[in-house]
């Protein structure tokens, strides 16, 4: 004879009240912000003629115009990933927990690196702006400081997790801590950190296609231009241009970075 | 005692291939400096240097306690309010498509498209979204909303379909093998097994959202970034101070609190 298997009910209080909690937050921030979905349904026969002014068709015989704003972009990224990850290899260093164990060191370098990443680089760009001019100088600070602050966390990380035997070995027969970081720590971070810059200027040709809107170089200048003047037709031109290009160096740049680690 | 020698193998046609990687990035780096002028620092550098300073040591703290709408509670409120609806938006929207671009779900020849447009919709810049949907909704936090909601697909769909094609199939052939619809099978083994994942990837993208959402009111789009831009322009240094304080701490409350949140998660 089988007794009968009782199975107790999961407890969902606890579930259910995360669930509401959640929902509140969702409807509460859509009323707070004003989001009215049937609003955005109307509006959309009149983005659909925007769309079409934008891009049907866009301006080619604008690009020639645009190709010389276009490579100032690509070398803002380029200069500003650069500058920014040379700073981030030694801070790195520094503000990791196991090659050097002072802590006085390493707290107030993450509390640094954590702002100059939480400020966001179209913030640094106009404050820049304000302080060296217009042009791409501001940006490529901007750009610098933000990768600066990325790939020094990323680093930093990096170098926090890897096989310590390897620095222990080195040790045991003597060797001193500039031997320990040539021959235990670089090796086993650099494919890391060649793999955190290409994502740095990854993300930099994005920031800088539009760091141009304050005023810091670059092709967004050119956007921002055609935009105040209302000549759609061009803005359509440069936003398929420019997507276009950042497409092409995001699949080259990946297909390097998924080779490296 | 004998010296140990390691010999290191050289192969030749990876060492040249070495150096033209190198000579090809370098001389990248070498153009990319040649573009930038450097026109030298203006002459009120100094003194503008000087004024932020100030700001930063007296922040308009009148500004940070005024409970109206064009007070600084009001702004980062409807920051993270922007944030949140649309990141909830996009990960809304970014199941299907993650489906889409699973290998697992719809075959290798499908997928890729999946994955190449997400990649596209990943690579486009969501000021430039912000600017489109403004002139669809008019400026607003509505606009804002719309942008970050159709920009994070390109990132949350990635991450959504990575880790349904890495999840164990089992589940979905037992529901299959007991002639379960394709909506049974999607909503009873599918979700279920990655919905802990989904939801710490919507989180970390919530994180990213807060600080997108913080430049959106620079080209109109709602939230803290009007104010900013504004105070900067007109160097109320003061006011630019307070703005910069509370979003840097905001986020980073934000930051510690989701975080811990998506530890528990995975």
């Amino acid at each position: 004879m089988m007794d009968k298997i009782t199975v107790p009910k999961p407890r969902r209080f606890r579930r259910n009240f995360v669930i509401l909690t959640v929902a509140f937050l969702i409807l509460g921030s859509a009323w707070f912000a004003g989001f009215n979905i049937f609003e955005v349904m109307g509006n959309l026969y009149k983005g659909s003629r925007l769309l079409g002014r934008m891009f049907l068709p866009p301006d080619f015989s604008y690009i020639p115009r645009i190709i010389s704003p276009m490579l100032e972009t690509i070398q803002m990224a380029l200069v500003g990933t650069f500058v920014g990850a040379i700073i981030a290899l030694p801070t790195a260093v520094l503000a990791a927990n196991n090659f050097i164990k002072t802590k006085w060191l390493h707290v107030p370098l993450r509390l640094i690196l954590n702002i100059f990443r939480t400020i966001p680089a179209m913030v640094l760009a106009s404050l820049f702006v304000a302080v060296f001019g217009l042009g791409a100088f501001s940006g490529v600070m901007a750009l610098a400081i933000f990768t600066f602050g990325l790939i020094s966390k990323l680093t930093f990380e990096s170098i926090e997790a890897i096989d310590y035997g390897q620095v222990e070995a080195l040790m045991s027969l003597g060797a001193n801590k500039m031997n320990v970081l040539r021959y235990a720590i670089m090796p086993q971070i650099l494919p890391q950190y060649t793999s955190y810059t290409i994502y740095g200027f990854e993300v930099n040709i994005r920031a800088a296609a539009v760091l141009g809107w304050v005023g810091a170089g670059g092709i967004g200048q050119t956007l921002e231009y055609n935009l105040a003047w209302r000549n759609f037709d061009k803005v359509g031109m440069i936003i398929i241009f420019s997507f276009a290009i950042v497409l092409v160096i995001d699949l080259v740049s990946s297909a390097i970075r998924k080779r490296l680690v | 005692m004998e010296k140990i020698l390691v010999k290191k193998e050289r192969n030749p046609l990876k060492t040249t291939l070495h150096t033209v990687y190198y000579l090809i990035v370098f001389g990248l780096i070498f153009w990319g400096f040649g573009g930038i002028e450097y026109k030298g620092i203006m002459q009120t550098a100094a003194s503008s240097i000087n004024a932020l300073l100030d700001g930063f040591i007296n922040p308009d703290l009148a500004y940070a306690t005024n409970g109206t709408v064009d007070g600084l509670p009001y702004a980062i409120l409807e920051t993270i309010a922007i944030a949140i609806s649309g990141t909830f938006v996009s990960a809304i929207i970014s199941i299907p498509f993650a489906l889409l671009a699973s290998q697992n779900i719809v075959g290798q020849r499908v997928s890729k498209v999946g994955k190449l447009i997400v990649t596209m919709i990943r690579t486009f810049p969501e000021l430039i979204l912000a600017l489109i949907f403004i002139s669809v909704v008019g400026p607003g936090a509505p606009a804002g909303i719309l942008a970050l909601g159709i920009h994070s697909i390109g990132m949350l769909a990635k991450l959504f379909s990575e880790a349904i094609e890495s999840m164990d199939m089992g589940v979905k052939e037992a529901l299959e093998s007991c002639g379960g619809n394709y909506f049974e099978v999607l909503f009873r083994a599918v979700l279920p097994q990655v919905s802990p994942e989904l939801l710490s990837y919507t989180l970390y993208r919530f994180e990213i959202n807060m600080r997108a959402a913080s430049t959106l009111g620079l080209v109109g789009a709602g939230g803290i970034g009007a104010p900013l831009i504004f105070a900067i322009r007109t160097r109320s240094w003061e006011r630019a101070a307070v703005i910069i304080i509370v979003l840097v701490v905001t986020v980073t409350i934000i930051d510690q609190i989701s975080g811990r949140i998506r530890k528990k998660l995975v």
